[in-house]
């Protein structure tokens, strides 16, 4: 796939822009990484979980004594047996005090269960057919009570009670000018409403880990997770000291926001203290499918208004967003949604009204794209319908209202970096190039664009932080320690290539360990697309200020000012080419006692939490722009969607290694016209029908085209070198594309995810109803 | 619990179990043998995570209970190569980022080798056709099918 550098970067790189392979990569193809469910202990139990098979019930009684008494059973837990059952969603090790953002969860049902697929109790035993025949025969007695499944009935008077608190969750308001009366005189007013549905993060690795106590008696837990800053979560549960529980944290196999919130360590941690034996959990797909949270469904509800110039003079937005049974991230995804709701344009009066409810649905929480990509069907599809009324050329009317540079979001957040929104629009859509001819007399064929924002980095006033060590061996070979998961986007291996290009090394010399809460500096989690801007930043400090003091000492050894030598093979070089190798520097150092290691932990910008009624200020660092452009076929006779092609155009700011910046964008897009087309968690009055991969579709080979990345680096971005997070982003425009594709093609407009040949097909009027 | 002997021939060494009749090949091959380069992914033969070549034939290590393989020849992803000298394919996975979480890796190489020597010149959508069974959600398939592709030039004589 061709790469297109649009604004090269200035200045000479060795190692970054590079398309390194990354140093993970053969262990992966040779099978040798060991994932959470590889790793075994001596005299390991396996654990299961019971989980409610009601979706609203009360539990009368349950009696765990057939359970226990099954030879090989070490333990049985219910909620009485856990020290401390509240789990609290805290964003790990930042202040996160923030009214409604801190939420809570029961690490087993206590008395009432609120979604099918709830933990109710835990079973520890010699095998997992144990595990699961035990867990099979505790005796629990439901009593089911009326629900609520829906998040517009679950505001409704009289609705049943999800929590004794109420069913709203949390509300945001925006407001910037006076969008009624914007509205009122606006020329034209298009009106929307879009329905997006539950989906499933089904990454190809289930939650697995295993827990044991190690020597010194510290509780250890190896899990595939985003977050080792849960091993806090696990120590409150336990009543144990934070410095008593250790998180390590393997290669994982796909995250995508799904292994953020608490999966199966804090089970671990609880058998494996009950039991003081090693204990593994690894989730079936089916039970992973049925209990994991979910993407938020919203309905979008979008008014429009314009001048007959198709300039935006004013957007409302409604949103109500479905958090199913518990709050977990809600309050935040919540947050992204309104920040963003009014687009990448440049609109005087906004405002947006967000609210979350809780149902007796699965709970939804952590995706890629985390509020923000929900948005995009809505204020995309409202674009090309106004483009439509207006008669303007769709692309024309978003780059004539394009955010630039130095504009303020309805928040009043100024952005104060390159906003390649225009840019990104024009790129993808002519990279189309000519219209393709319909394959058939039946087919049709449509072409579409959405643009979208996605803040990367966590909400400011959670003063984020990041913290790295970097070190060289006497050998002048380099170790980078930091506490980075990598979930499979080479997190780790760019890190590397950051560490080599400041320190002057092969990036082969460079080796790295990540995410092991006790030997690990810590970096937060690798989620809302942060890791590249937090943790890069932190090793590209501690590598910059490693570079200062090895090179005094260089410096000296060469008779040379610091200021002239460059780093360079391995070596310290003057500008008249005499040079010392590191190995040599390294001794110098130990004899002069000189560190030949630097630790440094990078704050990102920060600030205090803003008045969501009235804005006033920045809620994110910064954001990444974007566009994609798709030509669809779709067949009038089936309502069947093909996508042709599919340009997507991302600002990275810079491409630290290109090949996995397009393997994200690659990756993501794919996702997104997963969640355009095909994928969705189907549930009936909160009973999930989508528990098997057979049931619940992701796209196959088969099911997308070659998506084609056009990268463009505007260096402007807040990480090392200019980069901007990448992660989330390109999920977030194929599913409006298509819909504007479809409307381009045969005239009709879906406003529903996922656009399934029955709705298209519908919406043409193939179906009769009766 | 109904146990059996079960011999067969594992990346070309003969192998011995005794399990219940019951066990799939998946957990054998996970649990009784340490072949954890196989791994599970849906365990119901849809994600293809789990591919192993059975008699040289790619199938979903998941849906074969243990008895359908005695007397067969069983190859895992570390049947490939040659010790540790990577077979084209996972170099060209390696090479072209086709290996991101890498954890459909190991049997997407499989369906892609056991491809490739039936088929040592496909067009990209016989490529596309060919790993349908094999579900990826990082990559997006395209530098899959861009590493296959590169392998399968090689073999032509046109890489």
């Amino acid at each position: 796939m061709a790469r297109q550098v649009l604004h090269p970067p200035k200045e000479r790189l060795r190692v970054v822009g590079q398309r390194v392979t990354r140093h993970d990569a053969v262990d992966k193809v040779q099978a040798r990484t060991l994932y959470a469910a590889d790793w075994e202990m001596p005299a390991m139990l396996h654990g299961a979980v019971l989980r409610s098979p009601y979706p609203s019930a009360r539990i009368r009684r349950i009696d765990p004594s057939p359970a226990r008494a099954l030879p090989g059973v070490a333990a049985v837990l219910l909620a009485s047996d856990v020290p401390n059952n509240t789990l609290w969603t805290d964003v790990p090790g930042q202040t996160s005090e923030v009214g409604a953002l801190r939420a809570r969860i029961h690490v087993l049902a206590d008395g009432v269960v609120r979604y099918q697929g709830e933990p109710v109790a835990l079973v520890a035993a010699e095998t997992r057919e144990l595990a699961q025949q035990a867990a099979e025969l505790i005796v629990v007695e439901y009593e089911p009570c009326a629900g609520v499944f829906d998040p517009v009935a679950a505001l409704q008077a009289g609705a049943p009670k999800v929590h004794d608190e109420g069913n709203l969750l949390a509300s945001w308001k925006i407001r910037c000018g006076d969008s009624e009366a914007a509205l009122a005189r606006a020329a034209v007013v298009v009106e929307g409403t879009y329905r997006c549905q539950f989906i499933d993060h089904a990454y190809l690795e289930p939650e697995s880990g295993v827990a044991w106590i190690d020597s010194d008696g510290v509780l250890v837990i190896r899990v595939s997770t985003q977050v080792i800053e849960h091993f806090r979560a696990v120590a409150e549960v336990l009543g144990l000291a934070h410095n008593k529980v250790r998180v390590i944290g393997p290669y994982v196999g796909g995250g995508f926001g799904g292994k953020e919130d608490v999966t199966v360590e804090v089970f671990l941690g609880l058998l494996a203290w009950r039991t003081r034996r090693p204990v593994k959990m690894t989730w079936t797909r089916q039970e992973s499918l049925l209990a994991r949270p979910k993407r938020h469904p919203f309905v979008l509800r979008y008014r429009t208004g314009a001048t007959r110039e198709g300039e935006l003079v004013a957007q409302a937005v409604d949103l109500l967003a479905d958090s199913g049974a518990y709050a977990y991230l809600s309050a935040l995804v919540l947050m992204y949604a309104a920040v963003t709701a009014a687009g990448p344009y440049r609109v005087p009066h906004v405002s947006v009204q967000a609210r979350v409810a809780y149902t007796n649905n699965p709970p939804t929480s952590a995706m890629r794209g985390f509020g923000a990509m929900q948005m995009v069907l809505g204020y995309e599809s409202q674009m090309d319908q106004l483009a439509r009324r207006l008669g303007i050329d769709p692309v024309e009317l978003r780059v004539r209202n394009a955010l630039v540079k130095g504009d303020r979001l309805p928040i009043g957040q100024e952005l104060d970096t390159h906003v390649a929104v225009a840019e990104a629009a024009r790129r993808a859509w002519d990279a189309l190039g000519p219209r393709p001819s319909p394959s058939t007399p039946e087919h049709r064929v449509g072409r579409g664009l959405a643009c979208n924002m996605q803040p990367y980095g966590r909400i400011v006033w959670l003063h984020d932080w990041a913290s790295a060590w970097v070190g060289f061996e006497m050998d002048g070979s380099l170790v980078v320690r930091t506490g980075t998961p990598d979930v499979g986007g080479g997190q780790a291996s760019s890190l590397c290539q950051i560490a080599a290009e400041v320190l002057g090394l092969d990036v082969g010399r460079v080796s790295i360990h990540i995410a092991d809460s006790a030997l690990t500096p810590l970096a937060g989690t690798t989620t809302a697309t942060r890791q590249l801007y937090m943790s890069g930043n932190a090793v590209l400090q501690a590598s910059t200020v490693l570079r200062r003091q090895i090179l005094e000492v260089a410096a000296r050894m060469l008779e040379t000012p610091a200021a002239a030598l460059e780093m360079r093979e391995g070596a310290a070089v003057a500008p008249h080419g005499q040079r010392v190798a590191l190995a040599a520097v390294m001794k110098e150092c130990a004899r002069s006692g000189v560190s030949r290691s630097a630790l440094a932990v990078y704050h990102a910008p920060a600030g205090d939490p803003i008045d969501l009624e009235h804005g006033g200020g920045r809620v994110f660092p910064d954001y990444a722009f974007g566009a994609h452009a798709v030509d669809v076929e779709v067949d009038t006779e089936t309502g069947h969607v093909r996508v042709l092609r599919h340009i997507a155009c991302h600002d990275v700011g810079r491409a630290i290694n290109p090949q996995s910046v397009e393997g994200q964008i690659q990756g993501g897009a794919v996702m997104g016209l997963g969640y355009g087309l095909m994928e969705e968690v189907v549930l009936d009055h909160g009973v999930n029908l989508s528990t098997l991969f057979a049931t619940y579709l992701i796209p196959s080979s088969l099911d997308v085209p070659d998506v084609e990345p056009l990268i463009v680096e505007s260096g402007e971005g807040k990480g090392p070198f200019g980069a901007r997070g990448i992660g989330e982003p390109p999920i977030a425009p194929p599913a409006a594309a298509v819909a504007n594709a479809i409307e381009d093609a045969v005239g009709v407009r879906i406003t529903e995810l996922p656009i399934t040949p029955e709705r298209v097909a519908r919406a043409l009027g193939l179906f009769r109803d009766p | 619990m109904n146990e059996r002997a079960v011999a067969f021939i594992l990346n070309g060494q003969s192998r011995e179990v005794h399990v219940p009749a019951h066990h799939t090949l998946l957990d054998v091959l996970r649990d009784d043998l340490g072949a954890l380069e196989v791994k599970e992914g849906c365990g119901e033969g849809v994600c293809g995570t789990c591919t192993v070549l059975l008699d040289d034939e790619p199938v979903s290590a998941c849906l074969l209970l243990i008895p359908r393989v005695a007397g067969r020849r069983i190859t895992t992803v570390r049947g490939l190569g040659e010790g540790e000298t990577l077979h084209p394919l996972q170099e060209a996975f390696a090479i072209n980022g086709a290996a991101q979480c890498g954890f459909c890796i190991p049997g997407m190489l499989l369906t892609a080798y056991a491809f490739l020597r039936d088929h040592p010149t496909p067009s990209r959508e016989e490529i596309r056709r060919a790993i349908a069974g094999n579900l990826c959600r990082c990559t997006g398939y395209v530098k899959i099918i861009d590493a296959i592709a590169r392998v399968a030039d090689g073999r032509a004589g046109r890489g």
